[in-house]
This record gives C-alpha cells, sequence and structure tokens, in this order.
C-alpha cells in the first residue's frame, strides 16, 4: 500500500504538570507515586500527531512504547485510550525522572525491534523532543541510534508527506523560525515539539476499542530495570517560584501588563 | 432527522449508542465497594455462564465505570473510618500498601474556645466558655474521653484520593472492569419507569450547551443495570429524584461543606501518625473541625460548615484559615506548608435523605443514597458497605437468572442493606442533629441523647429546607457591621471578607506557605482545572430572583471563586475554578418551586488535579 506507515511513539509518564515537585536525593521525586501521572506531554503531542498522520495514510498503524509502573501505567492508560487509536507495548519500569537517558534509550529500542511484524521500511519513530520530567533531550535520538535510524528530526512542528512520498518535515531553529528538510522517507526519526494538533477529545468508543488490546499488554508488560551507567547526579532542583496573587475587578488589560512589568522590574 | 441526529454546519452527526452489561456513574469509595466484590467474583469463576456478557457473547460480563474527575485519585476527603466493611474487603490492608494510610493510635475532642472574641456565641455558651476558661490549654478544653459514638478505634486515617487509586487499580488489574476518568455523566436514559442507562456530557459544545467546533454529542450507554454512586450533587442522582420523586417525607434538607488542606508538618512536629482530633466550638460553635496525622509528617485539617449556621455570608475558606490558627492547632501548624487543599458538599440528612434505593434496571449506593451515619460523622465505610451488599445482590440475581427489576433488587439489595450495620447506624442516628435547628447547645445535648441511647432519644425538631435556613443579611449582622462592610466592598472588598472584618475578625497575615490566598490555594493546593469544550455546569435556573437577592451566598460560600459578582446582579460562574464542590446548590436564599434552590448544578468536566485529598 503506498504510503503507509509503522509509527511507533515511545513516552514516559511525568507527574501531572500542576503538581508540585519537590527533588529528593536518589535522585527521585518525593512522593512522585502518589501524585496524578499523564503521558509525558511532549510525548502526547508526537502520539496525536502519530493518529492523524495514520488516519490520513489508510494501512498505517500507531504502536505506542510507554515505560513506567504497571499500575501508573495501567491508570493513566484510561485517559489516554480515549484519545486516539494505538497499541499499546507496555514497559513495566520507573517512573519519571532523572532515569538515565542511554539505558531508558536501550530499553526502548529493544521493545520497538520485538515489535511483531514490524516493517522497518515504514518504520516512522515519534516521541517528544523534550519531557516534562526530564531535559536530557537525547532518549529518542539514542532509541533511533540503537536502531540504526540514522535520519532524524528535533523540534518537529509540521510533518507533511509529500505526493512522491517524500517526507518534508519543519524543524524549530534558533531565532523562532524553522528548518525546512526533505527526506525520502522511513525509517526516520521525530522529536517532536507541540505540532499543531489540539488534544483530541476524550471519546468513549475509542476507549473500549483501544481497551482491547491495552489489558493484554499490561498482563504481558516486560520488566525493565535501568542501569545507571555508573552516573552520579550532584543536585537537582526545581526552579524557584514567587507566586503573588491579587484579585482585581474591572482593571484594563494595558494597566495589568504595566504592573506585572513594573513588578519583574523589582 | 432524529433525536440522535444533530446538524452542525451542515454536517449530520450521530449519537454514538453503546450496549454493555452494568454502567457504573460515579467512583468514590461506594463504586470501590460494589467493583471489588463484583470483579473478584468474576475473576474467580471465569467460566460461570452466569457471569457472562449478555451483549458481548463469549466475553466477561461488560462493566463500565464513568467518572467526572480528570483522574481516578482525584478523590475528595481525608477520613478517618471505623474502616469495618473496608477491612472485610480487605483483611490485610496495611500501610505500606496505601500511601498516606494509618491505624488510628490516638484520638481526642476538643472543645476550642474563642481566643479572639469574633466568633457567635449564645449567653449560654459564654457562660460555659467561662467555666472552663480555667481547665482548658491553648484556649482548648480537652474532653477526658471520646464518647464511645465518636470513636474510631481500630480504625484508619485515609487520603481518598490514594485510597481510591489503589482500589481502582486493584480494580483494573483483574481485568473484568473498566474505569473511565475525565467522562462525565449527564443523566440517567429513562424510559417510563425504568432506567435504561445513562448518557454522557456532551463534548464540543459553546457555554449555553450549543454545539461548537468539534460538536460530539455524549453517547448514550444502554445497561441492564446502572449503578449510581456519583454522590450528593451527582447530576445523575438528580436526575433520577427528577423523575422518581423521593420517598414519601424524604429530602436532603441538611447540608455541610467539608474543606480541607493536607499539609506537611514541621521536621521537629510531635504529633505522631495516627493522632485523630475532632473538634467544636471555633471558629463559630456550629463549625466541627479535625485534624488527623497520616505518615511522613502528613496532616489533613479541615472543617465542616453546616447548613444551619445561618449566616448568610458564610465562607469556608476565610473560616478555614482562622480554624488552622486557633493556638491548639497554631502551634503545630505555623510551620508547616499546604501540599493540597479541597472541598466537598456532605449530605447531612442521613437517611432523611434517603432516595428509591433502587428501581427497574437502576440501584443507588453510597453517600447520595442517604447512608452516612449523621450521629457518627462516617460516610466513607458506610459507603463502601452499600457497594459490597449491591454487588453481591448483583451476582445473585446474575445466578439465578433474575432481572434487575425494582422488586428483584428490593429483595435482595435493600433488603441486604436494611439488615446490615449500616442501617442500624443510621437509623440510630436518623434524628441525631435536628437541635442545631435550635442552637448549638441543643444540638450538643441531642447529640449527646442520640449517642447515649443509641438513637432512642433525641431533640426533635422542625428542619427547614436548604433556602430557608439562610437569614437575611439584617438578622446576622448589626446596622453598624453592615454600613462597614459595604463601605470596605466599595473600595473591592470581597463582600463575606468585609463582613468578617466588621465583625472582629483579623486579616489573615499570608505566610505564603500555609497562609495563602484563595486563588493561590486553587493552584498551589487543588491545581484546579478543566478541559475545553464542555458546557457550563452551574446555571441560575430564574436569573429574576438573583435580581433582588442580596445574601450573595453562593458568591460567599463558593469553594473556588468560580461564581463572584457579574457584570449585572446574576452572578457570574467560571467553570474553569470550580471544584466541582456543589455548595451552590444548597447555598442559594431563593427557591423556584419550594423543592429546589435557584442555582442547578449539572454535569461538568475538570475539577481537582490533586491525588492528597
Amino acid at each position: 500500500m503506498p504510503n503507509s506507515f509503522q509509527i511507533v511513539v515511545c513516552s514516559s509518564l511525568v507527574p501531572d504538570p500542576l503538581q508540585t515537585l519537590e527533588p529528593v536525593a536518589g535522585p527521585a521525586l518525593k512522593n512522585e507515586m502518589m501524585l496524578p501521572a499523564v503521558l509525558d506531554p511532549w510525548a502526547a503531542c508526537s502520539l496525536y500527531e502519530a493518529a492523524a498522520l495514520a488516519a490520513a495514510h489508510p494501512g498505517s498503524k500507531v504502536y505506542l512504547v510507554a515505560m513506567a509502573p504497571k499500575a501508573k501505567l495501567q491508570q493513566v492508560m484510561m485517559t489516554v485510550a480515549q484519545k486516539v487509536p494505538f497499541e499499546l507495548v507496555a514497559l513495566d519500569g520507573p517512573l519519571g525522572g532523572f532515569t538515565d537517558a542511554q539505558s531508558t534509550a536501550a530499553a526502548l529500542a529493544e521493545a520497538i525491534a520485538a515489535i511483531p511484524a514490524l516493517d522497518r521500511s515504514k518504520l516512522l519513530l515519534f516521541g517528544g523532543w523534550e519531557s516534562a520530567s526530564r531535559g536530557a533531550g537525547v532518549t529518542l535520538q539514542t532509541a533511533g541510534e540503537l536502531l540504526g535510524i540514522t535520519e532524524q528530526f528535533q523540534g518537529v512542528d509540521q510533518l507533511t508527506v509529500r505526493d512522491d512520498g517524500q517526507l518534508e518535515v519543519l524543524e524549530r531553529v534558533e531565532g523562532g523560525r524553522h528548518q525546512v528538510s526533505l527526506c525520502q522517507g522511513a525509517p526516520a526519526v521525530f522529536g517532536w515539539a507541540t505540532g499543531n494538533l489540539a488534544e483530541p477529545r476524550n471519546s468513549p468508543q475509542m476507549g473500549m476499542a483501544n481497551m482491547r488490546g491495552i489489558t493484554p499488554a499490561l498482563m504481558k508488560a516486560k520488566p525493565v530495570k535501568l542501569d545507571a551507567n555508573g552516573l552520579s547526579y550532584v543536585s537537582a532542583a526545581v526552579p524557584k517560584q514567587t507566586r503573588e496573587t491579587r484579585l482585581v475587578r474591572d482593571m484594563p488589560a494595558e494597566e495589568i501588563a504595566r504592573e506585572i512589568v513594573a513588578w519583574m522590574a523589582e | 432527522m432524529s433525536d440522535a441526529q444533530f446538524a452542525v454546519e451542515g454536517q449530520t452527526i450521530e449519537r454514538q449508542t453503546m450496549e454493555v452489561d452494568i454502567a457504573c456513574v460515579g467512583f468514590g469509595p461506594a463504586m470501590g465497594g460494589f467493583l471489588t466484590t463484583l470483579t473478584r467474583e468474576m475473576a474467580a469463576h471465569p467460566d460461570d455462564p452466569a457471569l457472562q456478557s449478555r451483549v458481548m457473547p463469549g466475553m466477561p460480563l461488560q462493566v463500565l465505570c464513568y467518572e467526572r474527575a480528570d483522574d481516578l485519585a482525584a478523590g475528595v476527603s481525608g477520613v478517618v473510618t471505623a474502616a469495618k466493611a473496608i477491612r472485610q474487603s480487605f483483611p490485610e490492608l496495611v500501610s505500606s500498601a496505601v500511601p498516606m494510610l494509618a491505624p488510628v493510635k490516638n484520638e481526642k475532642v476538643l472543645y476550642l474556645l474563642d481566643p479572639l472574641g469574633a466568633s457567635k456565641r449564645s449567653v449560654a455558651l459564654k457562660a460555659g466558655d467561662l467555666l472552663l476558661r480555667g481547665a482548658a490549654r491553648d484556649h482548648a478544653y480537652e474532653l477526658p474521653f471520646t464518647p464511645e459514638f465518636l470513636n474510631k478505634h481500630d480504625g484508619l486515617v485515609l487520603s481518598i484520593g490514594q485510597f481510591n487509586q489503589w482500589v481502582a487499580n486493584e480494580v483494573m488489574m483483574t481485568g473484568m472492569a473498566q474505569l473511565w476518568p475525565g467522562s462525565p455523566v449527564s443523566e440517567a436514559l429513562i424510559e417510563g419507569d425504568a432506567v435504561k442507562g445513562v448518557r454522557l456530557a456532551d463534548q464540543g459544545v459553546l457555554r449555553d450547551g450549543a454545539p461548537d467546533a468539534g460538536y460530539m454529542p455524549g453517547m448514550d450507554v444502554h445497561a441492564a443495570l446502572t449503578v449510581v454512586g456519583d454522590g450528593p450533587v451527582g447530576p445523575v442522582g438528580q436526575s433520577l429524584d427528577r423523575h422518581f420523586g423521593m420517598p414519601f417525607g424524604n429530602q436532603t434538607r441538611e447540608w455541610a461543606l467539608g474543606m480541607k488542606m493536607v499539609v506537611e508538618l514541621p521536621e521537629d512536629t510531635p504529633l505522631t501518625e495516627g493522632t485523630v482530633w475532632h473538634t467544636f466550638g471555633f471558629p463559630e460553635p456550629e463549625i466541627f473541625g479535625f485534624l488527623y496525622v497520616h505518615p511522613e509528617r502528613l496532616a489533613s485539617v479541615g472543617i465542616f460548615v453546616p447548613s444551619w449556621l445561618k449566616n448568610p455570608q458564610r465562607t469556608a475558606y476565610r473560616t478555614l484559615q482562622h480554624y488552622i490558627q486557633h493556638p491548639y492547632l497554631w502551634r503545630y501548624l505555623k510551620n508547616a506548608q499546604m501540599r493540597s487543599w479541597s472541598a466537598k458538599s456532605l449530605a447531612e440528612s442521613g437517611t432523611h435523605g434517603e432516595p428509591y434505593l433502587c428501581g427497574n434496571g437502576y440501584a443507588r449506593i453510597g453517600e447520595g443514597s442517604g447512608s452516612t451515619n449523621m450521629l457518627t460523622g462516617s460516610g466513607v465505610d458506610e459507603a463502601w458497605a452499600t457497594g459490597m451488599q449491591l454487588a453481591e445482590a448483583t451476582l445473585e440475581l446474575l445466578r439465578e437468572g433474575r432481572e434487575f427489576t425494582q422488586e428483584n433488587l428490593q429483595a435482595t439489595y435493600v433488603a441486604r442493606r436494611r439488615l446490615s450495620s449500616v442501617e442500624q447506624g443510621v437509623q440510630q442516628a436518623k434524628n441525631a442533629r435536628n437541635g442545631f435547628q435550635t442552637g448549638v447547645v441543643t444540638g450538643l445535648i441531642g447529640m449527646g441523647l442520640a449517642g447515649l441511647t443509641n438513637g432512642k432519644l433525641a431533640v426533635g425538631g422542625n428542619i427547614p429546607r436548604a433556602d430557608q435556613q439562610i437569614a437575611p443579611l439584617e438578622q446576622s449582622f448589626s446596622a453598624a457591621q453592615l454600613e462597614k462592610a459595604r463601605a470596605a466592598v466599595q473600595q473591592g472588598a470581597l463582600l463575606q471578607d468585609a463582613l468578617m472584618d466588621a465583625t472582629g475578625w483579623p486579616p489573615i497575615e499570608y505566610d505564603g506557605r500555609i497562609l495563602v490566598s484563595h486563588q493561590d490555594a486553587l493552584l498551589m493546593g487543588g491545581k484546579v482545572q478543566a478541559a475545553p469544550g464542555f458546557a457550563d455546569h452551574v446555571l441560575f435556573r430564574d436569573p429574576a430572583l438573583c435580581e433582588p437577592c442580596r445574601e450573595r451566598t453562593c458568591i460567599a460560600m463558593c469553594s473556588g471563586q468560580a461564581i463572584t459578582e457579574g457584570d449585572g446582579r446574576v452572578p457570574a460562574f467560571d467553570r474553569e475554578k470550580c471544584v466541582h464542590c456543589g455548595a451552590c446548590l444548597w447555598n442559594c436564599a431563593h427557591s423556584t418551586d419550594g423543592k429546589h434552590t435557584n442555582v442547578d448544578f449539572r454535569a461538568g468536566a475538570g475539577g481537582f488535579h490533586s491525588a492528597e485529598n
């Protein structure tokens, strides 16, 4: 079938972005298992882009390779499953932040290589360019290299499949501009920035359909123990926040802006 | 075009339908009890033909549960519970399994005196305060014993959010039920005298519910049995009450708003996990409070603001801030850090507010079914028990090949419930709080009498509707206080704050840790959020009733400051700030029909994103 793809999206789970995070020795996040979790928002954007691409190219399929403790994965999948169609490949591994990128990438690559009937000539590897809990920005790139995929793009905001099968890619570059690249086709790696698609609405029927594959995938989730590769962490901290909230009524936007500027200048 | 079709921008959109065996609404402790019991049995007997799906032959029963909150862990209420029914389901339940769980180790009841002289106290109460002052420490008098009816010995301190999350995982691990968060249910599907399932809320709509871009009509989920556990302000429960009415004489007239925060206690705190304090007397005599200590220096501290606090400008948030600063509590809390914050309405009518527990095709469980024990102040374990009872009844009916008719559910579920300790408890508690309508002292005497005589004796009392419990401003405040407050409002103050200032409550000195602005509590504590594309779920039925309203209680009592003064006299509603506590439903001084207040509380999305509550 012309221009059909096998799109593999890689993602971890991160604490819901509204949570207050507190790094602790380990390094880890304090009480991370207690916090509500979501699919990493960067990777979630790539999942929605993958689903849209697959829908536009009949015969395509989306896999979501997700790593987290099985119980957390199960909980988060109840939300993600309602968004877009995908087949889950579950890895029962550690949760969230500060995990070594090299060993994470190795686990992902191994799981991807083991997907039955995966056709490398149709393989597009998707994921987040960044992560909401880890800023290394190299996990996807490394996973691609381990899979032997040399065509790699980072900070992707748009992917268009041309009539001749070539892939046109918009990558973010410095100065708020995009770089346009052409790629002959699959296999290729795309680390997505935000993309252009809104989060899909929850569809109960979509959830039911996805669930038929998710439950078995969770049951056979492979335990993954990541090797720190001798890394040691000196310190970890979250950005310091200052919050000053005030309720105002009927204040013009210009005045609010002036006040904020004055406050920032202090 | 049929009822199930909608034309949007020239396109016809069909309302989707789905067939399941059992549709459940609301994932709280009651549904936890139901699904735990049901799915365990299904998993233990996978080949039992009675437990096979009628709608998907060859598959197990299709059991789906829809929850409005964005996450199954977004439960509200840090609780202390006797946990008898919960332990029946989980005999080996230990602290290490569920974060924030601790066995109750020490418990006490404190009467808090008013060190500020700002609360409204009757002459009798002031005389009592004088007598107790000598025996008090840090303006608190510790009762020499905890009355048996309040005692939670052998019980548990819990975070409902963490407990729900754990239970949800246990249920889903069986593979026998699906729990769908972020899925508000708007109403029950009723045909004649039978419930045929539920309808999910429309998505892709404007604030008024009109179709917008990406319109997706809420799906109809058809089921042989609909299990309703959506709490005291749930839209499905409300739709059933509207259609079927209430049993003669029953109505939920008494309410309370529970508001609390989870705090991290200072490193040198002497408070140990399992500590449980019940308080009363401050900030107002009618307000009960609590402090429960979880593991790892976490504590839940909060208050209950009841409907019988007749003050029309009652405001839970400011009141909570004064509560935690009471000298007895503040010495433990002053260096604490807020981690989470939440609020929810509690149906305080107990069995007086019991609806029809079942009908053709449906059954109701949990707090919305009147299971809360108003004497012991206990609802979680009772809710769990009602869920277990319905699951046992459901299994019995399935195995006997009987339909989910009202008669059959009555003979199995309701019969079990009537014979249970839950029923015994709510009957003993039935009139325990009636006395509070007359006054605090009478209320306490009534509770004591009911507690000591197992409900045989209680103080009588006529309980008015919730809207009639709100007194006019002039009855609650002097002319001078009102004048002072009005002047402050003109300077931009909120009326409820201005009135508390005018009555002698000191301003709150924010410390950025535990004393923060209400807006900061939404972001730092509640982490409140709402997905786009849903209609407003708070509506004012008759705007003409809001025009002359001077009490403005819906604004004062809104836990998320989501209801504010609008451009005209009709309040404005910002659904992105709504925490779904449901306080607006009963904090309105006006009624359109003698049954309901002027506030319509419907199905909506979003709310807390905090799991520590």
